[in-house]
């Protein structure tokens, strides 16, 4: 048995998984969901900046376009700190493809103007 | 001088939302003034992700969020001025503002005030100690390093649990500072179980419930060194159980306060929120001037703020269509036993909508309760709780037809088993 | 060689130094902090004593009542906020009501015009007070100054009229020279006929680089509360208990800025660098404010801070030259009521003290007046429109607590004492001191400041040397 508080959505749901992967205590499938990857492949979306060229702004904020292997977040990150862009750039253009991988791609998550 | 049906306060999500729904209802001739040179307000700077399920129905992050409003206020032509700073409200629903065009005062029919909240800070909690550099807002040092992409420190400490500090605790981290440790003075988190995962248990960092800093040292000008202390259930220091953090930043998440300024020469009252009292439209005392989003209450999700916006646009609506008479009776609603605060704090009896909305929040976590709302002695509603935190604001509709609103309190209250 | 070295930046020094612009001299001042009035004029309860309470004859007496003659026409050159709202000395038993008829006869001794009032007329005037007070007195012609422009000003003025001001430098020794001094700092070395040491809590320390001294000076400490404006006026006049050995005691009073403070506690403190607030101490202050003003909303409190009082062990400000050198003059121990007696002092120093070792020749082109600041406050819409026409930077608020425009930021950089730090900024526009405690400005205000001295965001200070604000950056290629 092992207790789990849920993340996928700012509710919380407190869950409790069982040896079989058996899930009780959410309140929507996606805790299910949720619950069984944690224990088995834990996943994270990782939010972060990047150095943009640009009149307005020094930093593009970026996301994973899909939850990434928890372990690779500080892999990640250090390919995150080394990429520079310039604007104009827009909400999902993608500045890392397919990294180290995973199929994620590192997505811009703001509209900056030259 | 210049008129508008709807003058609107902040361009931040509750601003926009309100504009929106507004321009839907048919109430065309909107001002939106902003104090930035964007619309989109706090969610400019909160980079991460965990935003907009209930309106979207998938996670985005703030500048994606606010972006999917801005879009929509420009694609409807809703006026807005930026880089505008509001400098009062009269009575009479004068709007005076400042930006770099010249000073202006315009005419409103209604109003909408959107203005957020700030976060207490070291001065609102006498912090003890020395007044060195080091010491910011989450939400400052948030600023700095997701905007400016500057980090104020590399070892870091954070006072308070609440979501701002939870939420730097993972980005400084990941950014390259060490978090040695996040302290909260109650004996519960004031974050969302959710942050304490993701953003503490993910990176390893200490949470000391029932502990706050005692002393922040740095006699030649920037943070050294604090002192966390324990304390006991009346939140004095219990001797002994000092321990000392070298740090060179020290982020303060003490809570977050309404922005009511602009309200406190109107003669109205504040409610236990510390935002105005308002109404079921979230009408303040002022007739035509409403309020909403986080200057009203401090909410925990976006998502929340804009639909309670959306409510308030309704009142709007109501009210500039001669629907919304400030005489009628009403009944108060009043937080009792468990419960921190509620809004609306009256309601007036109006026949337009068949639902009421109450949202508040329990004073301290519980377990296995029922949240029981009553009208006089008669039990409205009773609502069962595995469990129930104060982070975590509830949001109860009943049907309308269920109350008499002859006058009669209305009460909120935590019944325990 | 120069004329004069004085060593000192705060209210008193720039006071003298302002005073020494208004004759033909050459003038250095020299201060170890970044910004000018940064210790104890900083730091104080800023009120404009009327002079009833020290000792007849005393020079505190003296200056004191001296000085509250000169505030109104020296706030006016310096465009200064000032206040003369009068002082209520509160009896609280019945027993304090003999006090207050010992201090009204020690009043007239010091020519202070007071006057006793009754219970109902103190209640009268103020309703927010105890309704256990038995009675007041009223000394009209207290006031309130801001405290952090009066020295920023009145050196801006000095440096208008020539002074030259180092600060951030730190006088390590000084040597007595053939005909006058030398001055070692830790940057550079200076010879000067006469040296005015106006040190504060450290003017016994600079004192003894010459001469063996007989008195110290001890830093007494002085917590406080600072509260918003909030809409409703707490006080009207500066509400003080009855005079103690310690001090003054903890008063309630409103700032020209229209906050109100409670404080300060009294407290001896061996390091003189030590301006920490403690809980205890706070909630003292609390509970003695409480007695004479009962619902002091606390909720309101914005900031606590603490003040260093240079206090002497001989009770007495000391304004003299020092034993053996006529040159070297000792303006020392000014703890309350220093701040209204500064410009006296000032004026005694320079044309009393220094006349007697310089020739003081008059200078025609000295201006008293600073260039004058723009307060949009006091400004009509037409005027406000007008000026934001030809600056529309004044249209640019960027505190959105104390309402601060760009425009008085870049105006500040622009004199002649200009802020190179966050604190000196917020001391000179109030950007940062409201509710949010710079919250939100803190960034714009840092932006500007790196502009204006081209150096990198990371550099900006907030007050000494090592406060660094955003210092480090992302995503560096280290």
């Amino acid at each position: 048995m092992k207790e789990l508080i849920c993340i996928v959505c700012p509710r919380g749901c407190h869950l409790t998984v069982d040896d079989n992967l058996n899930v009780s205590g959410n309140n929507c499938p996606r805790g299910e969901a949720y619950a069984k990857a944690e224990l088995t492949h834990p996943t994270r979306t990782l939010t972060s900046t990047v150095k943009i060229t640009s009149k307005l702004e020094v930093r593009c904020p970026v996301k994973t376009d899909k939850p990434l292997p928890k372990e690779k977040i500080y892999e990640a990150m250090d390919l995150i700190n080394h990429v520079k862009i310039s604007a104009p750039i827009k909400i999902g253009d993608i500045i890392l493809e397919n990294i180290l991988g995973t199929d994620v791609n590192i997505v811009a998550t703001k509209n900056i103007n030259e | 001088m210049e008129q508008f049906d709807l003058v609107i306060i902040g361009g931040g999500s509750a601003g926009m939302s309100a504009a929106i729904e507004s321009y839907n209802l048919g109430i065309k001739d909107i001002l939106i003034l902003e104090k930035n040179n964007y619309l989109g307000g706090i969610l400019n700077q909160c980079i991460h992700n965990g935003f907009g399920l209930q309106e979207f129905k998938e996670e985005l992050t703030g500048p994606e969020f606010m972006t999917r409003f801005s879009k929509k206020v420009n694609e409807l032509g809703i006026k807005y001025e930026l880089n505008t700073n509001v400098l009062g409200i009269s009575k009479d629903k004068v709007v005076s503002y400042s930006n770099k065009d010249g000073y202006k005062e315009v005419k409103a029919k209604a109003i909408i005030l959107t203005t957020g909240c700030y976060e207490r800070n070291a001065g609102a909690i006498s912090l003890g100690g020395d007044r060195p550099s080091g010491v910011y807002t989450a939400g400052q040092a948030q600023l700095y390093l997701n905007n400016y992409g500057k980090l104020v420190g590399k070892k870091v400490f954070i006072l308070g649990s609440g979501d701002i500090g939870l939420i730097m605790a993972r980005r400084m981290s990941l950014e390259g500072a060490k978090v040695l440790g996040v302290a909260e003075l109650m004996p519960y988190s004031a974050g969302l179980n959710r942050n304490i995962v993701q953003c503490l248990q993910d990176f390893n960092i200490p949470l000391y419930l029932s502990h706050t800093v005692k002393e922040v040292i740095g006699p030649k000008g920037h943070l050294e060194k604090i002192v966390l202390a324990q304390v006991d259930e009346r939140f004095n220091f219990i001797p002994g159980t000092e321990q000392e953090f070298e740090c060179d930043t020290l982020l303060l998440s003490v809570g977050l306060v309404p922005n009511v300024d602009l309200l406190s020469k109107l003669g109205i009252h504040f409610a236990k929120s510390r935002g105005p009292v308002v109404n079921q439209y979230m009408e303040t005392e002022l007739e035509g001037l409403f309020a909403s989003g986080n200057v009203l209450h401090v909410h925990d999700l976006v998502d929340y703020v804009v639909s309670e916006a959306r409510e308030a646009a309704r009142g709007v609506y109501l009210y500039l269509n001669n629907k919304l008479p400030n005489t009628t009776e009403k009944s108060l609603v009043k937080p009792l036993k468990g419960v921190g605060y509620v809004v609306p704090n009256y309601v007036q009896k109006i026949d337009n909508d068949d639902k009421l909305i109450f949202k508040f929040r329990v004073a301290k976590p519980y377990k296995n309760i029922n949240l029981v709302i009553k009208e006089g002695d008669k039990v409205i509603k009773k609502i069962y709780k595995l469990a129930i935190i104060p982070s975590e604001m509830e949001i109860v509709k009943i049907d309308k037809k269920l109350f008499e609103l002859n006058g009669e309190d209305i009460t909120v209250e935590v019944e325990e088993k | 060689m120069l004329d004069v070295i004085l060593i000192g930046a705060g209210v008193v020094g720039s006071l003298i130094a302002r005073k020494l612009a208004s004759y033909e001299l050459d003038v250095l001042v020299i201060d170890k902090e970044n910004d000018v009035g940064n210790v104890t004029s900083m730091a104080n309860s800023a009120i404009v004593h009327s002079g009833y309470d020290p000792k007849p004859g005393s020079k505190k007496a003296i200056f004191n009542v001296k000085g509250n003659a000169m505030f109104p026409k020296l706030c006016e050159e310096l465009d200064v906020h000032y206040e003369q709202n009068g002082s209520l000395t509160v009896a609280i038993y019945e027993e304090q009501l003999e006090t207050l008829k010992e201090l009204e006869l020690r009043a007239k001794e010091n020519g202070v015009p007071v006057q006793l009032l009754s219970k109902e007329e103190v209640l009268k005037m103020e309703p927010n007070l105890s309704p256990e007070v038995k009675g007041a007195l009223l000394a009209p012609t207290a006031g309130i100054v801001n405290p952090f422009t009066l020295p920023v000003h009145a050196m801006e003025n000095a440096v208008d009229n020539g002074v030259k001001l180092h600060l951030g430098e730190e006088v390590l020794s000084i040597n007595k020279i053939n005909d006058g001094f030398e001055v070692i700092t830790n940057k550079n070395k200076y010879e000067a006929k006469v040296v005015i040491n106006a040190a504060g809590v450290y003017s016994d320390k600079i004192h003894s680089m010459i001469e063996p001294i007989d008195y110290s000076i001890e830093a007494r400490k002085g917590e406080y509360f600072v509260l918003d404006h909030y809409g409703e006026q707490l006080v009207n006049h500066t509400i003080f208990p009855l005079p103690s050995a310690k001090g003054k005691g903890i008063l309630v009073a409103k700032t020209t800025s229209n906050n109100f403070i409670v404080g300060p506690s009294s407290e001896p403190d061996p390091d003189k660098e030590d301006v920490s607030t403690d809980k205890a101490t706070l909630d003292n202050i609390r509970k003695q404010a409480t007695l004479l003003v009962p619902n002091i909303p606390f909720n309101q409190v914005i900031r606590s801070f603490s003040g260093l009082r240079p206090t002497p062990s001989t009770h007495d400000f000391i304004i003299e030259p020092s034993k053996s050198y006529p040159s070297f003059i000792n303006v020392s121990g000014i703890e309350s009521p220093g701040y209204v007696s500064s410009p006296a002092i000032a004026e005694y120093v320079v044309d009393e003290l220094v006349s007697k070792v310089l020739k003081l020749n008059k200078k025609a082109s000295f201006n008293p007046y600073v260039r004058k600041r723009v307060h949009l406050n006091e400004l009509s819409l037409e005027e406000r429109n007008k000026l934001i026409k030809e600056n529309p930077d004044y249209g640019v608020i960027i505190c959105n607590c104390e309402k601060v425009s760009l425009g008085e930021i870049k105006d500040e950089l622009s004199r002649s004492v200009p802020p190179h730090t966050i604190k000196a900024m917020k001391k000179r526009t109030r950007a940062g001191f409201g509710k949010c405690q710079s919250g939100f400005c803190q960034p714009l205000v840092l932006k500007e400041i790196a502009h204006k001295f081209n150096i990198p965001l990371n550099d900006v200070l907030y007050d000494k040397n090592e406060s660094f604000i955003a210092h480090y950056d992302t995503k560096s290629e280290d």
